[in-house]
């Protein structure tokens, strides 16, 4: 568990991030909290060549308010985005979720945007920020630019952030009133990661589901969103069973994969069980 | 002078672990800490193959790194390249592989070790492991333990020509008497259990430094090991250097169930080339080669089967077992299984028992002892096929037990295994337990949740376990083919000042043992339990030894540490009574002082008589000078710790996740000396016991990759996913040794594993299921329940 050798910079603005990822060639890699990174360069799966450490750029840091959205800056810690009031009261999904993330330690360390940057299919933030149709900023060589949570993950550890550039902040629009969120994580142990879980925000108005937005995390090699789940519920009432049967599709347009926790069709199983599960909660059923 | 009143006893109380200061703010020593000026650091090339042949090694681009001084393969390393021995060979023909230190042409598992390069730091050394060219041919690799048993299988060992090392067979009462029992049976279940395969995971990886720059003209090796004595002995057999130029040190180990009870190919390579090359050698592993390289435990198919009565009277038990020796043996991999052989039958009366067991080779990392070693697994059979029995006659799980235990009134019993148990009282720990349980509310609450066709259904799992501690009278050893003793060690000396030294041979590695054997000899020689400093794991400083492992440490080295006490106190009352001038008979000994019986103004103290020893101006003519004395004890027999353990889970049907609601255990140790350190060891105990009904599970495929090789995949459970444990005991001193002690390191890990199983099964019994793999993960409990054609 010894890395090859790397160099190591600490930036301290965006601008120079990306200029010493671009002066550092193919191999430079941003670090922020390296809580995945680390491990990948102990076990010699990843030997940049640099690392860019941008877990101090002011920019990257917080959380602010924009009325309808909050916006968090990339290099903000798990535990900080959890503790954040503004979070708590607009975003209380991504609060929810974040605690479910590793242990304490991992989560003092571990920041938002790497969490997503890093593109891990068992990652619980992705379907988080998915349905909650975020969007990430990005910057590059070239300026910056703004990406959907859609058009973000691309694949198994890849997302649309390019080599020579940096993820800056992710926007969240607020949900408002009505809205009832759960995240619902399947794990063996306490700080595992989750077989399957689900990210669920539903509106309730009058014992109906109005509104339902449904991320899967693990289901995929990218995040996805329940969307026959999400129309099916919409206009249902709030009990347990038309959730139930609204469920059942929960696994639609997934592409599950076979590994030692799940196999494909217990791992199809558990969308539709866990879905129910969540968005129950999420209704207040 | 006023009388001194007498210490409260030391033995009993649950007094604070004198080394946990050091240990828990981490100033002490570990091997990986030490630092030697002109080390080098050594690192491992290790096969990432199941099976091949070693077309070509090429070392020679590793020299080319920054850092690097030497690279070595099995030829480079040539007459060092010595062989692992294995010193159990359990029948006459059992077959033993060679185990060359560097694997010779042929790779057998994955960690196998190919190459070594010694650098200037870790760092350059893993390096430049990237230099050395490896041509493999791959050759097919076997992994299943009945598919290396088939005729045409690949071979382990080409060389032998067949895949088993060894069949034991064990038939007390005769050929043919299980077959009579069963023949007079109303009933017999059978069952095919599978014991997985775990990895001891302790939490300090091994290390190993080995120096050429002793005090005197020796080699010194300090390593995180359980058996500085034993490994000396081994050393010295396997690279030829003198046992009297060597010394080994095991300093703060941490952590060690069974994993650190070997004699590892590392050890013997920086042992080997620190001498070769006059320079210090360090290596240290990584996590990834310790969960590929560090001995492997259980690993089992287990077929047994049980003949009863309707009405529930056991008749007789059969075993048959296939163990998974791995691709080599290592020093006691094939008497594991055999341990076990004798505890099958657990806290039973049955009149006939029949027992073979098959080794066997399969491309794999060697297994060897893991917390319980063979005696969990046996619990596991027993304790789990009595609850189908149970079943079977439509009978409650502890009816059946209690039909057949072995009453507190019986003992000594001799079991149809052969073995005397000495004392216990299974009724007064199962009513205790019952009691704090609460069984029947359980059982109500469980018969509800069935009627209302709850998805979480509730389990009740019972294991009433007994176990064999303190290994062994060494004739018992001598007559298993075992190439060692069983005895203990002990020198206790009072120094000039009055504090003392006590020397023990038991090596531990999280034991507790420097507290609780100060408590032993604080309670006879008077002093106070600060002033005892226990000195032990070097083999300069403490001698002789057997070391730590099977719960032998208290139950052997307890002994030797209350014999030498005594007689230590029986030398210093013929110094005190010369000096008090009056006949050593006249003396009383309490507290630490010596009074006149009848004339309690003239008193010594042992300090004052410490002090005269060593001046000796005034001793008796035939009193030798200095306060000291030593005691070897060989143990009369085991002794037998059991217990009833009671476990309720809650089982979500849907997801097939499990939950524990709550486990009671009481166990029945004997005499506890340190009740503190008896709660810890069972703790730790049920969560590693738990770990293998619900979490742990070494796995690997077709071709020998381990795909556990991570704890992402290798789940451990942590404090957040265990329940809080109710834990209490019975006390039925053993009367195998005059401390009335038994043992407590593996009882928690022996006796959970089944209640939690048996839970399960209970919880799913409707459903119709009658057994669950381990670990019960949630997906092999949802498959379980499909195939069943139980819920939905
Ligand atoms: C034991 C353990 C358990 C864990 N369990 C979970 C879990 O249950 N759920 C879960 O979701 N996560 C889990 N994690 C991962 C954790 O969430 C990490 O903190 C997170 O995935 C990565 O954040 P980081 O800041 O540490 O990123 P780093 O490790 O520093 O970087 C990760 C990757 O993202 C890139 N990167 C980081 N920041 C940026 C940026 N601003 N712009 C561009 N690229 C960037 C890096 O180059 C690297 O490729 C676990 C981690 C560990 C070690």
């Amino acid at each position: 568990m010894i890395p090859s050798t790397f160099d190591y910079v600490r930036v301290n603005s965006v601008d120079a991030a990306v200029a010493a990822l671009r002066a550092g060639g193919e191999d430079a890699k941003v670090i922020t909290g390296g809580q995945s990174l680390l491990p990948l360069l102990r076990m010699r799966l990843a030997a940049p060549s640099i690392l860019v450490d941008c877990s101090d750029i002011d920019e990257m840091q917080g959380v602010t308010d924009n009325g309808d959205s909050v916006t968090i800056g990339a290099a903000t810690t798990h535990w900080a985005v959890m503790h954040n009031d503004l979070v708590k009261a607009h975003v209380p999904l991504l609060a929810k979720a974040t605690a479910t993330v590793a242990d304490p330690q991992i989560r003092h360390r571990g920041t938002f945007g790497g969490a997503l940057a890093h593109g891990d299919s068992a990652g619980d933030l992705p379907s988080v920020v998915l349905a909650l149709d975020a969007s990430m900023v990005i910057a590059g060589p070239d300026g910056r630019r703004t990406v959907s949570a859609k058009d973000f993950f691309v694949d198994y550890f890849t997302t649309a952030v390019g080599a020579d550039e940096v993820l800056v902040s992710i926007t969240i629009p607020k949900l408002g009133a009505g809205w009832g969120t759960h995240y619902e994580k399947f794990n063996r142990t306490a700080q595992g990661w989750a077989i399957v879980g689900v990210a669920a925000a539903v509106k309730v108005e009058g014992g109906k589901i109005v509104d339902a937005r449904i991320g899967l995390t693990n289901c995929a090699p990218v995040p996805v969103r329940a969307s026959s789940v999400e129309a099916a519920l919409t206009g249902t009432s709030a009990s347990a069973a038309e959730i139930d049967a609204a469920c059942a599709s929960a696994a639609a347009g997934t592409h599950a994969t076979t590994d030692l926790g799940a196999d494909k069709e217990y791992r199809e199983h558990l969308m539709r069980v866990l879905t129910s599960r969540a968005v129950a909660v999420a209704a207040g059923v | 002078m006023t009388a001194v009143a007498d210490n409260p006893a030391a033995v009993g109380r649950p007094i604070r672990r004198k080394e946990d200061t050091r240990l828990l703010t981490g100033r002490t020593q570990w091997t990986d800490n030490i630092e030697i000026p002109g080390m080098f650091h050594m690192a491992i090339l290790r096969s990432p193959m199941g099976h091949a042949k070693i077309k070509s090694l090429d070392v020679s681009g590793a020299l080319k790194y920054p850092g690097v001084h030497h690279a070595y393969g099995a030829e480079e390393l040539g007459a060092l390249n010595g062989s692992i021995p294995c010193v159990w060979a359990v029948t006459d023909d059992m077959v033993a592989p060679d185990f060359p230190v560097l694997a010779k042409g042929e790779v057998r598992h994955v960690g196998d070790c190919v190459a070594v390069v010694l650098a200037d730091s870790a760092y350059e050394a893993a390096d430049a492991l990237e230099g050395i060219v490896v041509e493999y041919e791959p050759l097919p690799a076997v992994i299943n333990m009945e598919d290396a048993l088939k005729p045409g299988s690949p071979l382990v060992h080409s060389d032998k020509g067949t895949n088993k090392c060894y069949t034991y067979v064990m038939q007390p009462q005769g050929d043919g008497a299980y077959a009579a029992s069963a023949a007079q049976a109303d009933v017999v279940v059978k069952r095919r259990f599978i014991n997985q395969r775990l990895i001891p995971s302790f939490m300090e990886p091994r290390a190993a430094l080995a120096s050429p720059m002793g005090i005197s003209d020796e080699l010194t090796l300090w390593t995180s090991t359980q058996i500085p004595h034993v490994l000396r002995v081994l050393l010295t057999l396997v690279t030829g250097i003198p046992e009297n130029k060597l010394r080994v040190i095991a300093p703060d180990v941490g952590g060690g169930f069974g994993g650190k009870l070997q004699c590892y190919r590392e050890e013997v390579l920086v042992t080997a080339l620190a001498n070769k090359l006059g320079r210090p050698v360090k290596w240290t592993e990584t996590r990834s080669e310790d969960m590929v390289a560090t001995h492997h435990g259980r690993d089992q198919i287990q077929d047994i089967e049980i003949a009863a009565t309707k009405d529930g009277k056991l008749l007789g038990l059969k075993v048959e077992l296939i163990a998974n020796m791995g691709a080599y043996l290592q020093i006691i991999t094939p008497g594991i299984p055999l341990l076990g052989m004798f505890m099958y039958p657990g806290i039973y009366k049955i009149d006939s028992y029949d027992f073979t067991c098959h080794g066997v080779f399969t491309n794999t990392t060697p297994t060897d002892a893991y917390r319980g070693a063979g005696r969990p697994e046996s619990t596991y059979a027993i304790e789990r096929i009595m609850d189908e029995l149970a079943d079977e006659l439509g009978m409650d799980p502890m009816e059946l037990r209690k039909k057949n235990w072995i009453k507190h009134e019986q003992f000594p019993f001799t079991t149809v295994a052969g073995l005397t148990y000495d004392s216990g009282n299974y009724e007064a720990a199962t009513d205790k337990a019952m009691g704090l349980f609460g069984y029947e509310a359980l059982r109500k609450e469980q018969e509800e949740r069935r009627k209302s066709g709850n998805p979480v259904q509730l389990g009740i799992g019972i294991s009433t376990f007994t176990e064999m501690c303190g290994l062994a009278p060494s004739r018992t050893l001598g007559a298993l083919k075992y190439v060692a003793g069983g005895w203990e060690h002990c020198t206790i000396r009072v120094l000039p000042t009055g504090k003392v030294e006590l020397v023990t041979g038991t090596s531990p590695h999280g034991q507790g043992h420097e507290t609780a054997w100060s408590q032993i000899a604080s309670d006879i020689i008077g002093v106070p339990v600060e002033d005892i400093e226990v000195i032990h794991g070097d083999t300069r400083t403490s001698p002789y030894g057997m070391d730590t492992y099977g719960s032998r440490s208290l139950a052997v080295g307890g002994q030797a540490i209350m014999r030498a006490s005594e007689k230590l106190v029986e030398r210093a009352r013929v110094i005190a009574a010369h000096q008090l001038e009056v006949s050593a008979s006249d003396l009383e000994y309490s507290g630490g002082v010596f009074r006149v019986k009848g004339d309690p103004s003239k008193e010594q103290s042992i300090q004052g008589v410490a002090f005269e020893a060593f001046t000796a101006h005034n001793l008796p003519d035939d009193v030798e000078p200095t306060l000291q004395a030593e005691s070897t004890v060989d143990p009369q027999d085991f002794s037998y710790p059991h217990g009833t353990h009671l476990c309720a889970i809650e089982v979500d049907t849907q997801t097939g996740k499990s939950k524990i609601r709550s486990y009671v255990c009481v166990d029945d140790i004997g005499v506890q000396i340190n009740p503190m350190i008896v709660e810890g060891q069972v703790h730790g105990g049920l969560a590693q016991g738990i770990a293998q009904a619900m979490y742990e599970g070494a796995v690997y495929d077709s071709d020998g990759q381990l795909l556990t090789a991570s704890f992402v995949d290798y789940l451990i459970p942590s404090a957040a996913d265990l329940p809080s444990f109710t834990t209490d005991s019975t006390i039925t001193p053993s009367t195998s040794n005059p401390l009335g002690v038994k043992g407590v390191g593996e009882a928690g890990a022996i006796a959970s594993t089944p209640a939690v199983i048996n839970a399960i099964v209970d919880a799913l019994r409707p459903l119709g299921v009658n057994d669950v793999p381990m670990p019960a993960s949630p997906m092999a409990v949802w498959r379980t329940i499909q195939a069943a054609g139980g819920a939905k």
